[in-house]
């Protein structure tokens, strides 16, 4: 199988950085499964879990990705986002403890407050460090 | 004269000065040693988003379809993002930022309808408010390691004040880090974004697809872009406010071990003084007995 170089690159350095068979993404439009010689494209992405598929049809690595892009060219992907981990990377006490604090926030908050969306926000991100912190493999 | 007592007193107090300057300076060292790290991680980050935004910047210009953020329209308010830090004992670090920015208003304003403040640090918020500027809104204590997320409320709300059309231009103020001895004052415009389509990689040049189309893409990677670029200026703000603690650290501990010397170096004569005087008094006593 063949297979394309991929990098998840965030302001505070690359978090991943390697070749794999197939990337499958979260898009705003969808959900989307590259296999190398994608034709390019570029597609915003959605909070969710970006999984990492290797060459020899097995192994997976999973990462939380907050949002940001990914870009596919001939040779190459990059991801794009402001925040992402790889799975073992993440803290899963403080994710449980930001879940908990968005909840109560969003407990007291209504829909038209102020800070609702950012709570709101708040909840989805640790909830997907969470759901990728104990995916089966 | 100074008695022996007083002058070995000033020795003991400029030790213990000497002390705290020479581990603030190590202190200093370090923290220059990360910032210069985070910056150095975000370059890839940067130079990709570049890239993005310039292949699709270009490829809007050609359909006609315009973001606000890449227009320039009339400038009625210009926004200055100033950077300074929230401490002092950094050379003329602040002052030169300071009296920049103060510098670049007056030459470009004549009423303060024309122009509004974004500061960071405490040290640049002092200024401007006792000077009676209008600062839109600060931030202070910005933390020495800088992470995405401490920079991303003060990016977003830049970002969304531009896009909320309440100011027409943001420049960006801040000491550039250039090495670890010098700084350089930089003021660039951030917005509206104009020039970043000339940049050209040299690799081939993929025509991409834009899912769900151009416009939407753009909408996202503009602030995306934006904010990067304000949380890239703060770290390098930060790395250049490290490298002047330094600076300044090292010399204080220079001067000090000057002082030291000198008054050792009197410390000595005074006691060498006493001593000829007491054997003279001796002398002169023994003479007189005889």
């Amino acid at each position: 199988m063949s297979t394309v170089h991929t990098d998840i690159v965030t302001p505070a350095g690359k978090v991943f950085s390697g070749d794999v068979h197939m990337v499958i993404v979260r898009a705003t439009s969808g959900e989307m499964g590259i296999l190398p010689h994608h034709m390019p494209i570029v597609a915003p992405l959605d909070i969710a879990m970006v999984r990492l598929k290797y060459d020899d049809g097995e192994k997976v690595d999973f990462a939380a990705v907050h949002g940001g892009f990914i870009q596919v060219s001939p040779d190459h992907i990059t991801i794009l986002s402001e925040a992402a981990e790889m799975k073992e990377q993440i803290d899963i006490e403080r994710a449980q403890k930001a879940r908990s604090e968005a909840q109560q926030a969003l407990s007291t908050l209504h829909e038209s407050s102020e800070g609702y969306e950012e709570a709101m926000l708040k909840l989805k991100r640790s909830e997907l460090r969470l759901k990728t912190a104990t995916v089966d493999e | 004269m100074p008695s022996m007592r007083d002058i070995k007193e000033k020795i003991a107090s400029t030790k213990q000065m000497q002390k705290i300057t020479k581990a603030m300076q190590m202190v200093s060292a370090a923290k220059l040693n990360r910032a210069q790290t985070t910056a150095q991680s975000f370059e890839p980050y940067a130079a990709k988003l570049r890239e993005m935004v310039a292949g699709i910047a270009a490829s809007a210009n050609n359909q006609g379809g315009r973001h606000p953020m890449l227009e320039s329209r009339p400038v009625k308010k210009t926004a200055y993002l100033v950077m300074t830090a929230d401490r002092g004992l950094a050379g003329a670090y602040n002052g030169n930022v300071l009296k920049y920015a103060s510098e670049l208003i007056q030459k470009n304003h004549r009423s303060k309808e024309e122009y509004t403040l974004i500061v960071t640090g405490k040290v640049g918020v002092h200024y401007f408010e006792k000077r009676g500027y209008p600062v839109a809104f600060s931030q202070t204590g910005v933390p020495d390691e800088l992470s995405f997320d401490d920079a991303s409320d003060l990016a977003k709300r830049t970002v969304a004040m531009f896009i909320d059309k309440k100011i027409d231009e943001l420049y960006l103020v801040y000491n550039h880090f250039v090495n670890a001895i010098s700084q350089k004052l930089l003021s660039t415009r951030l917005l509206p974004l104009t020039d970043i389509s000339g940049e050209d990689s040299g690799g081939e040049k993929a025509i991409y697809e834009y899912e769900p189309d151009e416009d939407e893409v753009l909408e996202k990677l503009l602030p995306l872009y934006a904010e990067g670029q304000i949380y890239g200026a703060l770290a390098d703000a930060k790395a250049a406010e490290h490298a002047a603690r330094v600076t300044a650290m090292r010399n204080a501990s220079d001067n000090a071990s000057e002082i030291i010397d000198n008054l050792t170096l009197s410390f000595n004569r005074a006691r060498q003084a006493a001593i000829t005087q007491e054997i003279s008094e001796i002398v002169g006593g023994a003479a007189a007995l005889e």
